[in-house]
């Protein structure tokens, strides 16, 4: 087999893999052995960025694009005209070596479409982790892909050699499942995402009685959904999310923009710009949930299914609660500080620390990394305020801080410009597409 | 000690050198105007210079002090600024020093000092940069042996290099730093630093321009044509960034 060949197949099968949204190589750290090739950081490396500005830290291909399956939302279903590929395991694990030792890479992140059969395709993604583990002794990080369908004792295999899995659950409701992707149902999806779930339960109490008993997907399992192709609200989509994170236990829920790619009567039309404003209200939520203490039902209920296009998720749910606010930064416990906008875990944190030792004004404030931009409606520093306006009134506070700049392919609001009392930042419409997915 | 500091330090640039002018400016009860490096100074001071001697016992004696009187994260912060590339960083550590004697421990939990404040945001700098360079080195394979080099602001080398060391064991691979003029160089399992001008690089190998070939493939490929924005790319990998990388140099 030449080089040329070895080429044509990873632009192949590298185009077939760009949708999938994760790149992250995080949640693991494990020191490199003497003499072998490879460790992994715990706060994950980011070895490049993309055109589209995300972060490209693991080689992430398709093992194979020719699939047997046919959803209508997929580049690679099998009515589709396109090129095919795919890799022998020994090019690709190759490949992943020559491009880690250069330091390319973190390491492999390998899907695959369905070659033949489930197992079929599990094999062969088995080998490649085979020939990087147990005879490279490759050291770097692994994220493969579960594929639904597969025997449960290859997915183990999988776990065993890899650092994270993930199972797509593809579309948010099993309804919009039924319309787009008929082969695929809520059940096939959510099995071996429950026995991954059940295999790291299992294995951690394994590891409590033997120290050096084999680890599976140290560093969790997570999952992607597209969204804009099919017609839930924000809201059912976040609270699948939480059920993901609370009942899965899953490290990260992905969300991706749903790009039109194949004509279908059931999916958007192809000149479909891509709901990226929405994606990113997502992924502000998500990070809400996680780390702030949200709960689904506090960003979103009944009365407001979706996102508010102009303010973020934090700042929307601080306008709407104006008993909670002002809060003295002197005193206010972590979980209150972390309610205001503006102010996030590290300058939470830091506040914490810092006021130990010293009163905060709104000066050391600002030292500490406290955006004093958004925060000062809604802090006191030494019982003072630092700004005039009414601040228990939403309209006055919603007119303040809402988000300018808005991204390419967002929500185009129609507001009077005479409203902002600032000029417009750039920073909110960069952030929309940061690559820190 | 007087208000008016109409004296000027320079020393031979290391940190016991740097620890001596701090021995010197208490002993005689003294703010010095400036510390310079004797080497990398270019301007002349109209102040009186005083060039400050490397004494190992006494550098010992105020490294000592630091980790009893300040705690061993100041001991840390103070190690890491030194490799900033912040200016007049010696005045900065030392007005650092003064107020960490005076308070103690406490010190690294007053962020809201301008003299802590200072260090940690210089340090924050380098430590960005440090964890950028993780990603961005980019080898070649020239002999058997994995060569990079890299163009910081900071003197990031001793701070990446024990990532490196630890991942590519088993390989040989030499980091210079065109910056600070220093390279890290690890053949057989040992590692040094040397001091070096430049580097000549012996062209590369069929197999080492396939692979960049392909990493170029990749690249282009991977990036989402419906997503493009150059503006976000740009903020995560600025553009100082692209001359070393593969991937992008060709884009300048």
């Amino acid at each position: 087999m030449n080089a040329m060949d070895t080429m044509e197949k990873l632009r192949i099968l590298t185009d077939a893999a760009k949708y999938d949204v994760a790149c992250t190589s995080s949640g693991v750290d494990r020191m490199g052995t003497r003499g072998q090739l490879g460790s992994a950081a715990a706060a994950g490396i980011c070895h490049s960025f993309a055109s589209d500005g995300r972060c490209i830290s693991l080689l992430k291909v398709l093992m194979s694009n020719a699939c047997t399956y046919d959803c209508s939302y997929c580049l690679n279903r099998r009515t589709n005209e396109t090129e095919r590929a795919t890799f022998r395991p020994r090019e690709l694990a190759d490949l992943t070596i020559q491009f880690y030792r250069r330091n390319y890479i973190e390491g492999l992140f390998l899907s695959s479409a369905v070659v033949g059969t489930p197992d079929y395709t599990c094999e062969l993604m088995l080998s490649v982790l085979h020939i990087l583990r147990r005879e490279y002794r490759f050291g770097g990080y692994i994220h493969v892909k579960a594929i639904p369908g597969a025997d449960e004792r290859l997915i183990r295999e999988l776990g065993l050699l890899a650092d994270r899995m993930s199972v797509n659950i593809e579309l948010p409701s099993n309804e919009s499942l039924k319309r787009l992707a008929p082969q695929k149902t809520k059940e096939s999806i959510l099995a071996p995402m429950t026995q991954i779930r059940n295999s790291i339960m299992e294995n951690k109490s394994e590891l409590v009685q033997y120290r050096h008993a084999p680890q599976f997907v140290p560093g969790g399992q997570s999952t992607q959904m597209i969204i804009g192709a099919t017609p839930e609200t924000d809201r059912s989509i976040l609270r699948l999310t939480e059920g993901l994170y609370k009942k899965y236990a899953l490290k990260r829920v992905f969300y991706s923009a749903y790009m039109p790619l194949v004509e279908d009567r059931n999916l958007p039309a192809l000149d479909t710009a891509p709901p990226l404003l929405r994606e990113h209200r997502l992924y502000q939520a998500d990070w809400l949930l996680r780390f702030y203490g949200f709960t689904a039902e506090e960003i979103l209920d009944d009365a407001h299914p979706d996102f508010n296009p102009l303010l973020d998720p934090k700042c929307n749910w601080a306008v709407n609660h104006p008993e909670v606010f002002p809060v003295e930064v002197n005193r206010a416990p972590y979980e209150l500080l972390l309610r205001v906008p503006g102010i996030g875990v590290t300058s939470a944190r830091r506040i914490l620390r810092a006021r130990r030792e010293t009163k905060l004004d709104f000066d050391g404030l600002k030292k500490l990394g406290v955006v004093l931009k958004r925060a000062s409606y809604f802090i006191t520093c030494q019982g003072k305020m630092n700004c005039r306006i009414k601040t228990d009134d939403p309209a006055v506070l919603m007119g303040i801080l809402r988000d300018r700049g808005l991204p390419q392919g967002g929500f185009q609001p129609e507001m009077p410009e005479q409203l902002s009392l600032f000029q417009p930042t750039r920073e909110d419409g960069v952030k929309c597409l940061t690559g820190q997915l | 000690m007087s208000d008016r500091s109409t004296v000027v330090y320079y020393y031979d640039g290391s940190y016991d050198g740097f620890l001596c002018c701090v021995f010197e400016s208490f002993s005689e009860k003294e703010q010095p105007a400036a510390i310079y490096d004797m080497y990398a100074a270019d301007q002349l001071s109209l102040f009186g210079a005083k060039m400050i001697e490397t004494t190992p016992a006494l550098a010992l004696r105020v490294r000592d002090s630091i980790p009893n009187k300040m705690g061993l994260e100041a001991q840390d912060l103070l190690e890491k600024a030194f490799l900033t590339c912040l200016r007049d960083k010696e005045l900065c550590m030392l007005r650092f020093m003064r107020l960490g004697y005076k308070v103690g421990r406490g010190i690294c939990s007053r962020m809201t000092e301008p003299a802590v404040d200072t260090l940690l945001k210089a340090v924050k700098h380098l430590e960005r940069e440090a964890h950028l360079y993780l990603g961005f080195v980019r080898f070649s394979e020239c002999g058997g042996v994995l060569i990079s080099e890299i163009e910081p602001k900071n003197n990031v080398l001793p701070v990446i290099a024990p990532h490196f060391l630890n991942r590519f064991s088993g390989e040989d691979f030499m980091i210079f730093d065109r910056t600070n003029k220093v390279a890290l160089m690890y053949k057989d399992g040992e590692h040094v630093f040397v001091h070096a001008d430049r580097i000549e690089l012996p062209p590369e190998s069929p197999e080492e321009k396939e692979y960049r070939a392909m990493w170029r493939t990749f690249y282009d490929t991977i990036g989402i044509e419906g997503r493009r924005n150059e503006s976000c790319r740009r903020t995560h990998m600025p553009k100082r960034y692209w001359r070393q990388m593969t991937e992008v140099k060709h884009l300048i």
